[in-house]
């Protein structure tokens, strides 16, 4: 696959990046709800990731910004501006659709040069603008192909061609990936992240691929239900998620049955006591009369220790690559993942009692799964 | 090879004796059958003339009103929100795409003619409306042409994402320019396709215009049921068959002309 170029100055966006918030936006389809009061702000030039489990309501707030979609209430404001009533063809927003959206009866050149042909520039210079784009998306030498004689990913570079072709305020892609194969999304997501960089336009990306979403964006947006559960930086989402629904979608959580403290503030697990991150789920005994919890830590946060005497033992060991996950089953019957260096296996056999250590920081806390096999997320 | 035995009975038989008849005296003159290009010529002179040229006018006419209408009809029965009614409409144009003949020319008669009900009602001839005539047969035609344009264009209408019309106004285009830049030449082979279908319809009519105006609007099939019965001329029966031959040159040349449209249209597909 052709790398994009590195210059891509002819190309850039003639201001510098836009903001985009989203204020109270509701949006309902008959009886269900899409979008339950919205609140989020896209900073100039950053790439921010919706991410979210399907009918979340990430496609709706990005067909708002396009002008698709009509909010109940709510704005939609760019660069302050508020845009909500404004109709899609004069929104200033270049999108890219999920599957192939090329116009079938036009050649690649034509297609990037739809938007110039609409706005009344001159053939020449849309043409030759349109050539600048294919070069710089790597399919300079395509642009006489229509869009079926084109392989998936070539579609979709041709598609983000098209919509930078108007030089947007804001770039929108909803789910540019999600039709290609496996090879060509690694390839064109380090592709799109590296233009829009190089850009600085601002970028809302909507996925459902978290390892998308973290190796993409500047920030994530996680949304459930209609509603922002909690927007950060990739790192920050994975490390310290807001909330128990953010730590379950994000990665791989491990659950480990604990009992809250008297003061609601600590946890005792493995017989260590732990502050907890946040608030601790509900008052202590409505969890089925139990007063039990779970304390959520990833599984590369769980140490592991051979110990004939422990009352935990290994049951299952799956090869990651540089690190290998071990299913542990503790003491009340709950098993537990861990990761840990391949490398230190040797005497961490299937079968071998173990015990169990946790991270010396403050744990999220969750209502307790009951006949939860200790594993959650992914 | 089936294919082919089969087109060459059902087909090729039929044609070739028809051109055969066109280009040969009857048997039952003196010295029998020979040939000549005298039918062919009657054919393409005085009412064989006018009724051909009667019979393209309305066919092509009615088929691009018909064509004209069926496009946003069908468009409005695909994107209908009600499914029930989109299929309820989609089967009832099934019905009347198949509802020439002269049934039909009995029901516009019994309602449009000059003592029809909505005739008598709204006092129409006072209003100069008279069904007997080109336009009242157009009107007639468009009766069973529209569905039959419904029917062929609402698969293509179908097949319209909803992602091109989108893109479209991302790209700065109204819904105007989402028809004429978009959807119009992605539809163009339909179109032209369905059109086609539609002037073929209309051109080989004849029960319905036989029912209802008789010899009062000159066609080439009220011509050749004329020729072949003897109604004016007795012996006329290799003129009928080279007024067939006629039909068959212009269907001909109405494809001559719409191949190489569709194919330009359909270059994308290519």
């Amino acid at each position: 696959m052709t790398d994009l170029l590195t210059d891509p100055e002819s190309v850039r966006p003639t201001r510098a990046g836009s903001t985009v918030e989203f204020r109270g936006l509701r949006r309902a389809f008959g009886t269900t709800t899409a979008l339950d009061g919205l609140d989020l702000e896209v900073r100039p030039g950053e790439l921010l990731a919706l991410l979210g489990p399907s009918g979340c309501g990430k496609t709706t707030a990005l067909r708002t910004v396009a002008g698709f979609e009509r909010p109940d209430t709510g704005e939609v404001l760019v660069d302050g501006e508020d845009i909500t009533r404004v109709p899609a063809h004069r929104r200033e927003a270049g999108m890219v659709f999920q599957s192939y959206s090329l116009f079938p009866h036009m050649t690649a050149i034509d297609n990037v040069a739809f938007g110039l042909r609409m706005n009344g520039t001159g053939k020449a210079a849309r043409r030759a603008r349109a050539a600048e784009l294919l070069e710089l998306v790597g399919l300079a030498n395509h642009a006489a192909r229509f869009p079926r004689q084109l392989s998936g990913g070539q579609q979709q570079r041709i598609a983000l061609a098209r919509a930078l072709a108007l030089r947007p305020r804001v770039l929108l892609l909803d789910e540019p990936l999600s039709a290609l194969d496996a090879q060509v999304r690694l390839t064109l997501r380090e592709e799109i992240r590296r233009l829009q960089q190089q850009l600085g336009i601002t970028t809302l990306f909507v996925t459902h691929d978290q390892e998308e979403a973290l190796s993409m964006a500047d920030r994530v947006a996680v949304m459930r239900a209609g509603r922002l559960e909690q927007c950060a930086p990739p790192a920050e989402l994975y490390e310290r998620p807001a909330t128990a629904f953010v730590a379950n979608f994000v990665g791989v959580m491990s659950r480990i049955p604990a009992r809250p403290g008297a003061d609601g503030t600590t946890v005792g697990a493995f017989g260590r006591t732990l502050p907890v991150h946040g608030t601790l789920p509900g008052p202590v005994g409505t969890d089925g009369g139990s007063g039990e919890v779970d304390v959520l830590v990833r599984p590369e946060a769980i140490g592991v220790t051979a110990d004939g005497d422990g009352t935990s033992q290994i049951v299952g060991a799956t090869f990651l690559g540089a690190t290998t996950r071990l299913t542990v089953r503790l003491a009340g019957g709950a098993e537990v993942m861990a990761d840990v260096a391949t490398h230190s296996t040797a005497g961490l056999p299937v079968g071998a009692k173990v015990t169990l250590t946790l991270p010396d920081r403050p744990v999220l806390v969750d209502r307790h799964s009951w006949g939860n096999g200790g594993r959650s997320g992914g | 090879m089936p294919l082919l035995l089969f087109a060459a009975l059902a087909f090729g038989l039929p044609a070739g004796t028809m051109v055969f008849g066109a280009l040969t005296t009857p048997e039952t003159v003196p010295g029998g059958a020979r040939f000549t290009g005298a039918n062919m010529s009657a054919s393409l002179h005085g009412p064989y003339l006018t009724a051909l040229l009667g019979s393209v006018k309305l066919s092509a006419l009615s088929a691009l009103i018909a064509a004209v209408i069926g496009l946003p009809v069908a468009h409005a029965v695909v994107t209908s929100r009600f499914r029930a009614l989109r299929e309820s409409v989609l089967a009832g144009a099934g019905v009347l795409a198949n509802f020439g003949g002269v049934p039909l020319a009995f029901a516009f008669v019994a309602t449009l003619g000059n003592a029809g009900v909505l005739t008598t009602r709204f006092h129409l001839l006072g209003h100069g409306w008279n069904l007997y005539g080109f336009w009242g047969l157009t009107l007639v035609y468009l009766y069973f042409l529209i569905p039959l344009m419904v029917l062929t264009l609402a698969p293509a209408l179908e097949g319209l994402r909803r992602q091109w019309r989108e893109a479209a106004h991302n790209n700065g285009a109204s819904t105007f320019r989402y028809w004429m830049h978009v959807a119009l030449p992605i539809l163009m082979p339909s179109l032209l396709g369905g059109y086609v279908l539609l002037f073929g319809t209309a051109f080989s009519a004849y029960a319905t215009a036989a029912a209802m105006v008789g010899s009062s609007v000159p066609l080439v099939t009220m011509q050749i049921a004329d020729a072949l019965s003897g109604n004016v001329l007795v012996g006329q029966d290799n003129v009928a068959l080279a007024l067939g031959v006629d039909m068959v040159l212009v269907a001909g040349l109405v494809m001559a002309v719409q191949v190489p449209l569709q194919r330009r249209s359909t270059r994308w597909l290519a």
